[in-house]
């Protein structure tokens, strides 16, 4: 009796090493291909340059020119864009992981890494982390520059930070959804433009830029609801405490969108890369 | 017995989308220290083969085994026993070569201390050591074949699947290769290697099996295949495609011999060159085409592809 009950425990044991050992090499597989990306980054410093620019030009550009046109009540301006801002580029890059994965596909090098006993998962996982760490090293750029331009947070700082993260988590769990576009286009250009119509709607028709009170009543609905104006609101909430005009639990509804949308998006890619052989 | 490196039990792959039957029935087996070469046309199912074999691709049925291993069961361990070079050079062109094996190395999952001794040491054998932290995009096409070489033998495996490595390689860079990879047999690698190349495959394989759309339409040492052929083969050249065809009309309506058109020449399959040469003078003569070339030789590889496939191997 007592040999058999040793039996048992020294099997889980042993599985429970089979187990931390495939998670020490999943995280460890993830890692390398996260270091690779973000290499390939600094590798083609114009495009991180340039990518990084175009959300600037946006801040100038609604700042400046189409700022003084925008009055909204109780609320200066360059304080409730910069928030619809960093979420704008936040998504814009997580487009960028569907470029990057189609470009890699292209070019046979996820082929290598089929036949090589890697975690499968770690491909798109470490294009996902990769845009996420590219992500915050832009918003941490983009801070300054809402700064210099008169953006002030009407919170605190850990407010702001945890805006900043609600942000980036949401970003990270839509990558999931262009790792599948990525997967779906023949070449990079056609991820490309496969993600346009997806991202467009989302980030214009939104709270970002103006507020949804102004739109067409047949827009309106889908404006104030869908999950990038919640995002929009609550990180407005948390940055310049900016109430939401559709509900008071708008941080929360970003995390069960985010949550909701990994739990979908996530085994929907895997499943994807499985088939795409 | 020793089990052979690999056995292939009657493959069948069919591409739904672009509807093409890639593989139809193929099976054979790779004695363990040999060298097989694949050899077909663009789009014979070559790769496919290779796809299927090293787990990226599953087959629709039959199975294969590698060193015993079955491949839909055991993929996990199958994967540590082969090194896979490909056509495209199926390295990162932003990494350098040092950065290139240091990843493959990490991703097969190599004990960390040994993996700078390894790359080292792969870095020198392919004569890659003063380009070892330069990007690949300033390597020359050969620089990038022998690191994609060398990052598939980061685990020294014993089996090496290699697709069309020297394809779009000049004579020079190709010729090192064939080195690097007389080398790997010698020390006993098994290799499976695809390839349009005839040159290629009479040099390299102990084995060769012929593929044309899917099908295996040939097995057996590079001398077998010769054999197949006959002993000789007549070519006759002409001045242009026109009289050629015609020629070929005259040919083929009179002699029941196997003969192909190649540009302006006609090659005829037989068993006593002189006397077939001698009936095809005669033909020719009585026709008002002009001959401008005349030759008896023994068949080359070459030969028997185009034979086999009634395809020319270089279009």
């Amino acid at each position: 009796m007592k040999s058999e009950q040793l039996h048992i425990k020294s099997e889980s044991r042993s599985n429970n090493i089979k187990y931390l050992r495939s998670a020490y090499w999943l995280i460890s597989d993830i890692l390398t291909i996260t270091k690779r990306s973000l290499i390939t980054y600094t590798r083609i410093p114009q495009a991180l340059f340039f990518s990084t620019l175009q959300p600037v030009m946006f801040v100038l550009l609604f700042r400046y020119v189409f700022g003084g046109a925008i009055p909204i009540k109780n609320i200066q301006y360059v304080n409730y864009l910069i928030p619809g801002i960093f979420v704008q580029t936040v998504l814009f890059g997580s487009v960028s992981t569907g470029i990057g994965l189609a470009e890699d596909l292209q070019k046979g090098i996820i082929e290598r890494f089929r036949a090589l006993p890697m975690s499968k998962i770690a491909v798109l996982a470490g294009r996902t982390v990769a845009d996420l760490v590219r992500n915050i090293f832009v918003i941490i750029i983009l801070t300054g520059v809402a700064f210099a331009v008169g953006f002030r947070v009407e919170t605190s700082v850990i407010f702001f930070i945890s805006g900043l993260l609600l942000l980036l988590v949401f970003a990270f769990a839509i990558s999931w959804g262009f790792t599948i576009v990525g997967l779906s286009a023949p070449n990079s250009e056609t991820a490309q433009v496969m993600s346009f119509p997806l991202i467009f709607p989302l980030t214009f028709a939104s709270s970002a830029f103006v507020p949804v009170a102004s739109m067409p009543s047949w827009l309106r609905g889908f404006a104030t609801y869908q999950p990038v104006s919640v995002l929009i609101d609550a990180s407005r909430k948390l940055m310049v405490n900016f109430p939401s005009t559709a509900s008071n639990w708008t941080v929360d509804e970003t995390l069960i969108w985010s949550v909701g949308a990994l739990i979908v998006l996530l085994p929907l890619a895997v499943f994807k890369f499985n088939r795409s052989g | 017995m020793e089990t052979p490196a690999i056995q292939v039990n009657s493959l069948s792959k069919t591409f739904t989308k672009a509807k093409i039957k890639a593989l139809d029935d193929v099976s054979f087996e790779v004695e363990t220290g040999t060298v097989l070469g694949l050899l077909g046309p663009n789009g014979a199912g070559k790769t496919t083969i290779v796809r299927i074999l090293t787990t990226i691709l599953k087959p629709d049925s039959g199975s294969a085994k590698i060193f015993g291993l079955n491949l839909s069961s055991q993929a996990n361990l199958i994967k540590r026993q082969f090194g896979l070079a490909g056509q495209y050079a199926a390295v990162d062109e932003n990494l350098t070569g040092m950065e290139n094996l240091v990843m493959i190395s990490k991703l097969t999952h190599l004990q960390k201390r040994t993996i700078k001794n390894r790359c080292f040491q792969l870095l020198e054998q392919f004569d890659l050591i003063e380009a070892k932290d330069r990007p690949l995009k300033t390597y020359s096409g050969g620089m990038r074949r022998r690191l994609d070489l060398a990052a598939s033998l980061v685990n020294t495996p014993p089996l090496l699947f290699l697709d069309e490595p020297t394809t779009g390689l000049d004579p020079q860079s190709r010729l090192m290769l064939w080195e690097s990879i007389e080398k790997l047999v010698k020390e006993g690698t098994t290799v499976l290697l695809t390839t349009q190349y005839l040159e290629e495959a009479d040099k390299l394989a102990d084995q060769i099996v012929v593929i044309n759309h899917g099908r295996l339409i040939a097995n057996g040492t590079p001398s077998e295949l010769k054999n197949q052929l006959g002993t000789s083969i007549v070519t006759l050249t002409f001045n242009d495609i026109q009289q050629t065809k015609s020629a070929f009309e005259i040919v083929t309506s009179d002699i029941k011999n196997k003969s192909v058109i190649e540009e302006t020449s006609i090659k005829i399959l037989t068993e006593d060159g002189p006397k077939t040469a001698l009936q095809l003078l005669r033909l020719i003569d009585s026709s008002a085409l002009v001959l401008t070339g005349l030759n008896i030789s023994e068949p080359s590889l070459d030969d028997v592809f185009l034979s086999l496939t009634g395809l020319n191997n270089h279009e």
